[in-house]
């Protein structure tokens, strides 16, 4: 994103970036060569129309200065080409997306489309209008401001028109550029080509039986796996393959065709799991309800907890309007509103009630852990549909209990599992179809669930193998309508749309790329970015075996009980013994493990117990996590949200300071480790695993002077940025203080009493 | 960092490794022979699935290890004394209530140096440990309840307050520990002696020597052919509140800088802090022009000015920056003194910074300290956080010194900046900007030298604004002034995490020993009253302990950029809360992943490889010279493997 950051324009040296030619210059200068100005087209990729002579302004001031240039709509983006000759480093740009560059939006990364006077411009309002000047929020947070006012005024009508028509109107799923992409190329990771690479070293689809059951044999489960599904035979709605209690009955699969079915996520080492499922309307006979709850006690001591989620944490609508408020911070069209915005900085967060959700996710998902961990029981999160906040709440129990999860590949497969396997409707959430009556079904939990990691990565760094810049890449890759791992609602439909639009026989579906072939949109280099280079790999004997892990596992995960003498647990949990009275009997209750329930408010003193017992502990990066939820724990993803705006970019400093000193250190350390075994000394270490990447993680930072990168990297190059430093506006605009304690702000500095008025 | 715990571990002169705060709050308290053991054998925890990492019980002595370990050593109910510390009174059965894990039944102990509660119910052991000095205030909470309890409150300088309570005393003539407490926490108004005048640890330096004023002009490149170093103020006669040396353009005679002084508040004439290597624009530091309500003006200031601006060749334009909001300085003119108009001042731009009082300041802070302290309320944290305005007053610090940075830096224009009197808001901002235009201040050595310099040199009223030994807590004078510098600089440090030298533990240290009164470095207003009180011969500076043990206070990560000008971004966006400071009294907020000791195994195994790598060199030298058959390496496997603990 060179230059729509690049605020350069104001301030930088390089006038060469700004023109300062009058339109009319630029017609004359610039028609003959109208035509070669296009980006270099994907495969399938076809132009829809453009318009030269398009002004986009530079972002950082209201000078109304920009480059001219041509803007085109194509089947996949909006794309900007400069009349500027691209500077040399501009080709060299390091972070490179391979798919989509600097100027171009994907159209399903297309937030909004403003007019003149910043007017919402929606779909199918515009007739033979069109705006002067046109203003594109992304879903990624980058801002693009356009002057039609230059251009034909035939040229113009025709790409504003072109543009709301492809971004803001309905189409069907089949317009979405994946499909004409994927016909095009032979893409090598498709499903068949590489199963056994797969199989070995690659991300687990779960899209098979034996994916789930080496899941549940990683985790000592003791469940059924159901393969009956396979060809969507119970339900479309339902995974291909997944887990159920061992108690479920065939019968109880089909007679219910899966509705109400508690579906196994995770076990504890202790034998409980973890299990997930759709709610089921309270009209239904509570029979199956009771059937299920039954056969899940039974997966461990007969103890059970539930939770309704559609109780206890915010809806998807909640989320939706939230972020909405929230990304608003960060949708700068100009500097003056930033620093003008910037004292109530604060209090805006607050308001808008984003970070809140992220905690309350956090919150939920400790008390989940706690009852698995500590008291070692089931647990069955439900909420309606099953497939939202369950998939955030049981995803981030795992990445709390199980180190694997916190791997590169783990974490993939972890979000294969729970949110493609697990049926979360990428497609309706995303609302990438424009569709009127998925409006409502909008909502950006994905997002959310990328947040809490980021959380979590915040405060424990070195646990993770991924790094920062991996997450905000994905969250970025929701909106790259390629990849099959966002494009639907679930497996059946997944299935049923690459068979319908296969070019072949109906025995090969469409191959399309998941966003896990990171190579579709990164060159090995950058994706180098991806890993954290303060991760260490669990020493080899655990690796290897879960047999030989389970006891160090135990011993490091599980409290003393002494911490926990104190209150028997009170949970927000309902409590179910009262329903498994009813079905199990007196005769059977006695065997369970159940506490007297206990009010809700407890909650919260109780998860504060269980974090600061945990806390006491020595903290174990391969061992169980804990999030501190407190006010200032809970933070910005800067690196995200601020990443565009040029007047908080630190030169020379933010985390790629440390993270290229530490680079350096790590390649030293290689480097003398390689000589060492050239000496023939073998050393023990377990260092080895996680160094190859270091050394090229180094060389990519070290090939630039760090003292040149910014706080945005690796996103913004900091080229065309001018030293100078960034100075606040309207610095004592409120001069709240004199509101606050006038009398104190006019006395002087000697504190004698006498005050100046 | 407990405070406490520095100090005593100050005072026993411990040899094994200290951990910074940030690392401390990481390290094992299992027991004393545990740490030793670590400290001795190079711990590489990277590479370990058990990373060293634990806690202790006691929230205050979280981050403190040593005071913990130390106390598991020597089961003793009383403190490991320092040199002439001498127990004043000691109670039994005294109730700590601590607001986050309850009451504590222990033993408390007053000295001439500190206060001291152990708890031996718990295990490890509970202790509390504080110097006095960080006591503001002692107060009787009540009266004696039904059960005959009696309970004092301790307001500290350091954002908590302590709660004890004992037993009504049966012998009413006895004084009760408390009533000794409050006399020994404020010496100075007791009439008697700051515990700093009496400790006698010898350390291996002598901190008083950090900072010979000529040596930092000299490495400065002055005097030059425009800037001459003076002598006037030898004797503090042209201003007693200004250092001994003071450098002046070369053209203004002594005669004339007396007759400046006359027109500047205090007398505190427009002087260099600091010179850009390249441009030669200057930055100058002075107080506000004695202009009143009449709009006074002096020729000889003026030129003066003038001739300031002169020195610079690269920029025809001065800007005079008013730290002061212009409300403020206007207001100011009642009182005589005002600031310089433009009209008066030719090819002068004048600036307001909007940067409030010190009164200002120490009501915010008493906001702070009720929003973080004791516990955070867990909704509207943001809200109640911007309702203190701390961080607002930061930004406007730190923007005010961006803006003078700037100026020098990319204007190549001299600057000239002042307040009222020039050294509250006026040391902030100069000693900001030459953190951010000058490497040199980022470093361990340097920042102590721009301390010494800017802040207590130039008259900085650490006494005044502290309280040192002073009953009077609800001074007027007292105010938060050095810890917003200290703050922003932590800022800085955030933003420009491997261009700093030094750590957080090292500021926070400063920022303990600012009130501890243990050294005599931020004991007085001025340099004369240094002098006077022989201070450099009678007391320890903090910059002897400190440098004793630079390993404790250096970043692993410091990379030295030279001539790397740091423009921090002064977006609310970007500046938090120092957690580690403020809310570091709370169990909950301790850090959980302390970064830096992950750094820091990563340099030691980086030393150890490349020990190792030397020593095989060397082997091989010699067996090729020997042509012995030994099977190669076999030796160095002896020594010790990378994995040394579990």
């Amino acid at each position: 994103m060179l230059s729509s950051l690049g605020s350069a324009g104001g301030k930088s040296a390089k006038p060469s970036f700004v023109s300062y030619v009058t339109p009319e210059e630029i017609k004359s200068e610039k028609e003959p060569s109208r035509k070669e100005k296009h980006p270099d087209l994907l495969p399938g990729e076809v132009v829809f129309c453009s318009a030269s002579t398009v002004l986009k302004y530079t972002q950082d001031d209201l000078s109304q200065r920009g480059v001219f240039g041509v803007l085109l709509c194509t089947n996949f983006r909006v794309s900007f080409v400069s009349d500027e000759a691209p500077t040399e480093e501009m080709v060299r740009t390091l972070f490179k997306n391979k798919l989509y560059g600097e100027n171009d939006i994907p159209l399903s990364c297309v937030d909004n489309i403003y007019g003149d006077k910043r007017k919402l411009i929606t779909g199918g309002l515009v007739k033979n209008k069109y705006p002067s000047k046109m203003i594109i929020h992304c879903k990624d947070l980058r801002v693009f401001q356009f002057s039609l006012s230059f251009s034909k005024e035939e040229d113009a009508k025709k790409i504003f028109q072109g543009i709301v028509h492809h971004c803001l109107e309905p189409k069907s799923l089949r317009c979405l550029f994946a499909f004409s992409y994927c016909e095009n190329t032979s893409y090598p990771g498709s499903y068949s080509y590489c199963r056994e690479h797969l199989r070995k070293k690659q991300t687990v689809m779960f899209d098979s039986v034996e994916d789930w059951t080496q899941d549940m044999k990683r985790t000592k489960g003791n469940c059924r796996v159901v393969s009956e599904n396979s060809n969507f035979e119970l339900s479309p709605k339902l995974p291909q393959y997944f887990i159920v209690p061992k108690n479920v009955s065939d019968e109880d699969l089909t007679k219910y065709q899966g509705k109400g079915l508690p579906m196994w996520c995770w076990s504890h080492h202790s034998g409980c799991a973890l299990f997930k499922t759709a709610s089921i309307p309270l009209v239904q006979e509570d029979n199956v309800c009771c059937r299920m709850l039954t056969a899940v006690a039974h997966n461990h001591l007969y103890s059970v907890k539930t939770e309704d989620l559609s109780d206890t944490l915010p809806t998807v609508q909640d989320i939706l309007l939230s972020y909405n408020r929230f990304k608003q911070f960060f949708l700068i069209d100009n500097t003056t509103e930033f620093w003008m915005s910037d004292m109530k900085w604060f209090s805006s967060l607050d308001n808008c009630g984003w970070l809140d959700i992220i905690r309350q996710c956090l919150q939920k998902a400790v008390e989940v852990v706690e009852s698995l961990e500590k008291e070692n029981t089931n647990v069955l999160i439900m909420e309606e549909g099953g497939s939202d906040l369950c998939c955030v709440v049981s995803s981030l129990v795992q990445l709390m209990l199980d180190p694997y999860y916190r791997t590169l590949l783990g974490f993939q497969s972890l979000v294969q599992k729970e949110w493609v396997a697990g049926g979360h409707a990428f497609l309706d959430r995303s609302n990438h179809l424009h569709l009127k009556d998925k409006v409502e079904s909008q909502s950006p939990v994905f997002l959310l669930f990328l947040e809490c990691v980021w959380q979590l990565q915040q405060q424990h760094g070195p646990a993770f193998q991924f790094s920062e810049t991996y997450l905000t890449v994905l969250s970025d890759s929701i909106h790259v309508p390629v990849f099959t791992t966002f494009l639907f609602n679930n497996d059946g439909h997944r299935d049923s749309l690459l068979r319908a639009e296969s070019p072949h026989t109906q025995r090969s579906p469409l191959n399309c790329p998941t966003v896990w072939d990171w190579s579709v949109q990164f060159d090995c280099k950058a994706q180098d970015l991806f890993t954290n280079p303060l991760y260490t790999e669990k020493p080899k004997q655990d690796t290897s075996v879960r047999k030989s892990y389970r006891p160090r596992h135990l011993r490091q995960l599980s409290l003393p009980s002494s911490a926990f003498k104190t209150p028997p647990k009170k949970g927000f949990f309902k409590d179910e013994a009262d329903n498994l009275k009813k079905i199990l009997g007196v005769k059977r209750l006695s065997r369970w493990m159940l506490s007297p329930s206990s009010d809700s408010p407890q909650t919260s003193s109780s998860v504060r117990e269980f974090y600061e017992a945990w806390q006491t502990k020595p903290l174990d990066y391969h061992g169980l996590l804990l999030p501190c939820l407190d006010g200032p724990s809970i933070r910005v993803w800067m690196q995200r949200y601020l990443r565009w705006i040029h007047d908080v970019q630190i030169l020379g400093g933010g985390p790629v300071a440390m993270l290229s000193k530490v680079s350096e250190i790590l390649g030293e350390v290689q480097e003398l480790q390689r000589q060492l075994d050239r000496h023939g000394c073998t050393l023990t270490s377990n260092h080895k695993g996680a160094r190859p990447r270091a050394k090229t993680a180094a060389a990519v930072i070290a090939a630039r002077s760090s003292v040149r990168l910014s706080s945005s990297f690796p996103f913004v190059t900091s080229r065309n940025w001018s030293f100078k430093p960034a100075i606040p506006t309207s610095l004592l605009q409120s001069l709240m203080v004199t509101g606050m304690a006038g009398n104190l702000a006019d006395r002087e500095d000697d504190g004698g009493p006498e005050s100046l008025v | 960092m407990e405070n406490t715990g520095s100090i005593d571990s100050l005072g026993s002169k411990r040899s094994s490794s200290r951990q910074p705060s940030v690392d401390s709050l990481s390290s094992t308290s299992t027991s004393r022979s545990d740490r030793s053991a670590h400290a001795a054998k190079p711990t590489f925890a990277m590479s370990s699935d058990n990373v060293s990492i634990s806690t202790d019980f006691s929230p205050e002595l979280r981050g403190r290890p040593k005071a913990v370990a130390k106390v598991l050593r020597d089961s003793k109910e009383e403190p490991q004394l320092l040199p002439k510390e001498s127990v004043q009174d000691m109670a039994k059965d005294v109730t700590y209530i601590c607001p986050y894990i309850g009451a504590l039944r222990g033993t408390l102990t007053v000295t001439n140096y500190r206060l001291f509660f152990k708890c031996m119910d718990r295990e490890p052991a509970f202790v509390l440990d504080l110097p006095l000095g960080v006591v503001s205030r002692v107060e009787k909470i009540g009266g004696a309840s039904s059960r005959g309890d009696v309970s004092y409150g301790l307001v500290c300088k350091d954002i908590r307050n302590l709660r004890f309570a004992h037993k009504q005393m049966e012998d009413s003539l006895r004084k009760s520990i408390f009533e000794i407490l409050m006399k020994c926490a404020f010496p100075v108004s007791n009439g008697l002696t700051i515990f700093a005048f009496e400790y006698g640890q010898v350390y291996p330096e002598n901190g008083w020597k950090v900072y010979d004023a000529q040596a930092e002009y000299k490495r400065q490149g002055l005097p030059n052919e425009s800037w001459r170093i003076t002598k006037v103020n030898d004797h503090y006669e042209l201003c007693d509140t200004y250092p001994s040396t003071l450098v002046v353009p070369v053209n203004i005679p002594d005669e004339e800088l007396k007759r400046v002084a006359a027109f500047r508040a205090k007398g505190r004439i427009p002087v260099l802090s600091w010179i850009h290597p390249e441009s030669q624009a200057t930055v100058i530091r002075c107080s506000q022009p004695m202009v009143g309500v009449n709009g006074k003006r002096s020729k000889d200031d003026e030129k003066y000015l003038q001739t300031i601006m002169d020195a610079n060749a690269q920029s025809h334009k001065l800007f005079i920056f008013d730290a002061r909001p212009s409300v403020n300085a206007a207001a100011n003119k009642m009182k005589g003194g005002g600031y310089e108009s433009e009209d008066a001042y030719q090819n002068a731009e004048l600036v307001f910074l909007d940067i409030h009082n010190i009164h200002v300041m120490r009501e915010s802070l008493r906001k702070l300290k009720e929003v973080v302290y004791p516990n955070i309320e867990e909704s509207h944290w943001f809200s109640n956080l911007e309702s203190t305005h701390w961080l607002e007053h930061i930004k406007l610090i730190l923007a005010g010194a961006l803006r003078i940075a700037d100026k020098v830096e990319s204007g190549k224009t001299s600057v000239v900046v002042h307040c009222s009197d020039g050294w509250d808001r006026t040391a902030q901002l100069t000693s900001l900007a030459m953190v951010m235009l000058d490497g040199h201040y980022r470093t361990i050595r340097g920042f102590q030298v721009l301390l010494e310099k800017e802040w207590l040199s130039f008259g900085h009223r650490f006494q005044l604004r502290i309280g040192h030994g002073d009953k009077n807590h609800t001074d007027a004078d007292r105010s938060p002034v050095f810890l917003q510098f200290i703050d922003c600089v932590w800022q800085m440090t955030r933003q420009f995490p491997a261009a700093f030298e030094f750590n957080e533990y090292f500021l926070i240290t400063i920022l303990d020993h600012l009130y501890s009164c243990l050294f005599g470095t931020f004991m007085c207003n001025s340099e004369q009253q240094r002098v006077k009180e022989e201070l450099p011969k009678k007391t320890v500076s903090l910059w002897a302990y400190i440098n004793s043990q630079p390993e404790e206070f250096t970043n692993p990560l410091y990379v030295n950029y030279s001539n790397h000008v740091l423009f921090p971004v002064v977006s609310m966006r970007h500046l938090e809360l120092w957690v580690g400071y403020y809310i570091r009294w709370n169990p909950r907020m301790r850090p959980q992943e302390p970064v830096h000791q992950r750094y820091k195994e990563l340099l030691a195994k980086r030393a150890e490889l490349q020990k190792r790598v030397e020593e095989l060199q060397r082997e091989v030298t010699n067996r090729s010279a020997s042509s012995s058959s030994e099977r190669a390496g076999s030796p160095t496997r002896s020594i010790t493997p990378v994995q040394t603990f579990v």
